[in-house]
């Protein structure tokens, strides 16, 4: 099974580097999120209700839907806040965030379990710095068109109804889902990131994770 | 197409339809209410919750929605649409969007209903969401209330895009396969807001009674409905707040001040200021002067300050001496706001000495401003300003006035010694600079006299030289 991989990219301001990602990466996990399934006798189960939220940007003029749900929410602001850190104060820069959806394959002792990625989004950041308010205000609007246009991006590539995960059995519903949270239950994930520094030159603190996983030290 | 399909599938598929089309103009039309939508996650199921999410369902669009679709269901050829409109205070109106919830035939006979269906359904919806926050019309819809607002109306069959101008945008939502055809869902919305950059902004008595009309009545008959996509009512302080900015535009730089201003001569400081010939004067003066002869000049002090009607500042129209020699001139008062005292006109006539109604201390400047004071150069003679003229600078006040004192206006650090003229005289001559002769009093009253007698003579003169100046006009060309 091939893993099916989307980039994106965009431009925006220092401080609009946190909204932007969340704005991105809340839009993927609304696609991805369902509600908590309740499992039942006989291999029937029911699942939770999912409800939505309406988000403005402070930065940005843009708005964007996210899941209800504050749990969901503060992981994914400790993931950008991160990302944010590594990409440093106020200087222009490059940086790619990556959401990537996987499965756990459960493999004999004493291998750990496997993560097998079915879908991965990348997010290339660029930073810009501006010069003066009239230049932070074009960027306000043109990066809110950009995010319009991303998010129909999103929508269009979901909606292409390619692989998902089957749905599992209570026995693997946790190598499929992220069961952690209480209120809604998205595929399990997870989110690294990669910064470019100006010279172009990669740190690569992705690639010893692939080979950390890999060989499962 | 149907053969393959049980029953209880079919059923099924009728009723996730049905569903999801109500859903579908619910989430369209909460999203063009103009605030933000929250709602909660459960991890429990309640039974109600279609498609797993949380969509409440406002009784007046459900309602709409199953008049719209009477029974039936979208089908091949049969679209469900619903058309976002925006309408201003002033009645015009322009299509924003169109969504459009169709069926094509091309079928998915494989898929199952009660299952991918359904979830497809949900992830249809999840998408519906985040593309309604995307579309042009969202950030209008978030801002109406005063200017415009904005509509929804449900139809059934055909769909109608002629209403969204030239160059509109197609989006497509998502699709949904299902065994008896393939649900398409996409929104058509308009890139040209020309009409609205043009009008949007005009600044217009506020339209609360046409938003409360649309909550009470509903003016566009039976067919076509359009509907208000807002639940609230406008707020009376925006009334206020739009009068305000109404009346700031009209007047400008007026100043205001609790206390009657001390000088008259000085030109747009307190704004004061004698208004001798209409074309002249400080634009704030003039804008008063138009006001007034809407308003009868009552003293009248807004309660409120300066966001409601600054009437608090007017002025009383210049009357033009009657050329009979004699100088009658009213000076223009401006009053403070607040100020209870009303402004009383003031005429240099009827007083025995002049601005006796003036704080003594600035009679010394008054007296000497060429404003009050013709100049010397003036032929009239009025015995009043005679008396005016005769008194040199640094002189001080009228002769039959004991309660003034003189002094001697003496700059500080300036040595009057050495030279003929002091620093205090050469500030005074030079504080106050005779006006140009064509602004003064006497002067243009004098001379529209002797204008309107002149003007036959200057005709004939012109008549005269008619070729020398057709000539000129000729080199201009």
């Amino acid at each position: 099974m091939n893993c099916r991989s989307e980039a994106l990219e965009v431009s925006v301001e220092g401080r609009q580097v946190d909204e932007a990602m969340l704005a991105l990466l809340h839009t993927i996990l609304l696609h991805r999120s369902t509600g908590k399934f309740h499992y039942k006798k006989e291999g029937t189960y029911s699942i939770g209700t999912v409800g939505t939220q309406d988000i403005d940007c402070d930065f940005i003029d843009f708005s964007f839907v996210r899941v209800s749900s504050d749990e969901l929410d503060r992981a994914i602001r400790k993931a950008v806040g991160e990302f944010k850190d590594a990409m440093g104060n106020g200087m222009d820069g490059m940086g790619q965030i990556s959401l990537e959806f996987y499965q756990k394959k459960k493999s004999r002792w004493p291998f750990s379990d496997e993560c097998i990625p079915w879908e991965v989004w990348s997010i290339k950041v660029n930073v810009v710095n501006l010069a003066n308010e009239q230049e932070r205000q074009i960027c306000r609007e043109k990066v809110g068109e950009k995010l319009g246009e991303k998010v129909i991006n999103i929508v269009e590539v979901i909606n292409r109804h390619e692989y998902l995960p089957k749905m599992p059995t209570q026995s693997e519903v946790d190598n499929v889902f992220d069961t952690s949270l209480k209120d809604v239950q998205p595929y399990l994930y997870k989110i690294t990131f990669q910064i470019t520094d100006t010279l172009g030159t990669s740190v690569s603190t992705t690639m010893r994770r692939l080979i950390k996983d890999t060989l499962a030290l | 197409m149907d053969s393959d399909l049980s029953p209880q599938d079919k059923k099924d598929l009728d009723k996730f339809i049905k569903f999801f089309a109500l859903k579908t103009v619910q989430v369209i039309v909460q999203a063009r209410l103009g605030e933000k939508v929250c709602t909660r996650s459960l991890s429990s199921p309640t039974g109600s919750d279609w498609f797993n999410l949380a969509i409440k369902d406002i009784p007046e669009v459900t309602h709409e929605s199953k008049k719209a679709l009477a029974g039936q269901l979208p089908g091949i050829e049969r679209s469900m649409c619903v058309e976002i409109s925006l309408k201003t205070s002033e009645g015009d109106s322009m299509e924003l969007e169109t969504w459009c919830l169709e069926m094509n035939e091309k079928c998915d006979k494989d898929i199952k209903v009660s299952y991918t269906v359904y979830n497809r359904m949900s992830l249809l919806l999840k998408s519906l969401l985040a593309i309604t926050r995307v579309t042009p019309a969202y950030k209008l819809s978030r801002k109406q209330g005063h200017d415009y607002v904005i509509l929804y109306r449900i139809y059934f069959g055909e769909v109608q895009l002629t209403g969204l101008g030239e160059g509109f945008q197609t989006v497509r939502v998502g699709v949904v396969g299902t065994p008896i055809g393939t649900i398409t869902l996409s929104c058509a919305y308009r890139t040209n807001l020309a009409f609205m950059s043009t009008r949007q902004f005009e600044r217009t008595a506020p339209i609360m009674g046409i938003i409360i009309d649309h909550f009470v009545e509903r003016p566009f008959g039976n067919v076509g409905h359009m509907h208000p996509c807002n639940y609230r009512l406008v707020s009376p302080q925006d009334e206020g707040a739009y009068n305000g900015v109404e009346d700031s535009q009209e007047v400008c730089t007026t100043s205001f001040s609790t206390s009657p201003p001390s000088q008259m001569g000085v030109p747009g400081k307190e704004g004061g200021v004698p208004q001798q010939v209409p074309v002249q004067p400080c634009h704030g003066a003039q804008a008063e002067h138009r006001r007034v002869s809407s308003c009868p000049p009552a003293d009248h002090v807004p309660a409120t300050p300066s966001t409601k009607h600054p009437t608090s500042s007017r002025s009383v129209g210049v009357k033009s001496g009657s050329p009979c020699g004699v100088l009658e001139t009213t000076f223009t008062r401006k009053v403070g706001a607040f100020v209870n005292k009303p402004g009383t006109q003031v005429t240099t006539a009827s007083l025995d000495l002049p601005f006796a109604a003036f704080a003594p201390r600035a009679y010394d400047l008054e007296e000497n401003d060429p404003m009050v004071q013709p100049p010397e150069s003036s032929a009239t003679s009025s015995p009043l300003q005679g008396s005016l003229h005769s008194q040199g600078s640094g002189e001080s006040g009228g002769p039959a006035q004991d309660d003034f004192v003189m002094v001697d206006f003496k700059p500080a650090f300036s040595k009057d010694d050495l030279l003929p003229m002091d620093l205090g005289t050469f500030y005074r001559e030079f504080q106050n600079p005779p006006q140009l002769t064509s602004l003064t009093i006497d002067v243009s009253s004098q001379s529209m006299a002797e204008d309107l007698d002149s003007l036959p003579e200057k005709l004939a003169v012109y008549e005269k030289n008619i070729d020398e100046f057709d000539a000129f006009v000729d080199t201009l060309q």
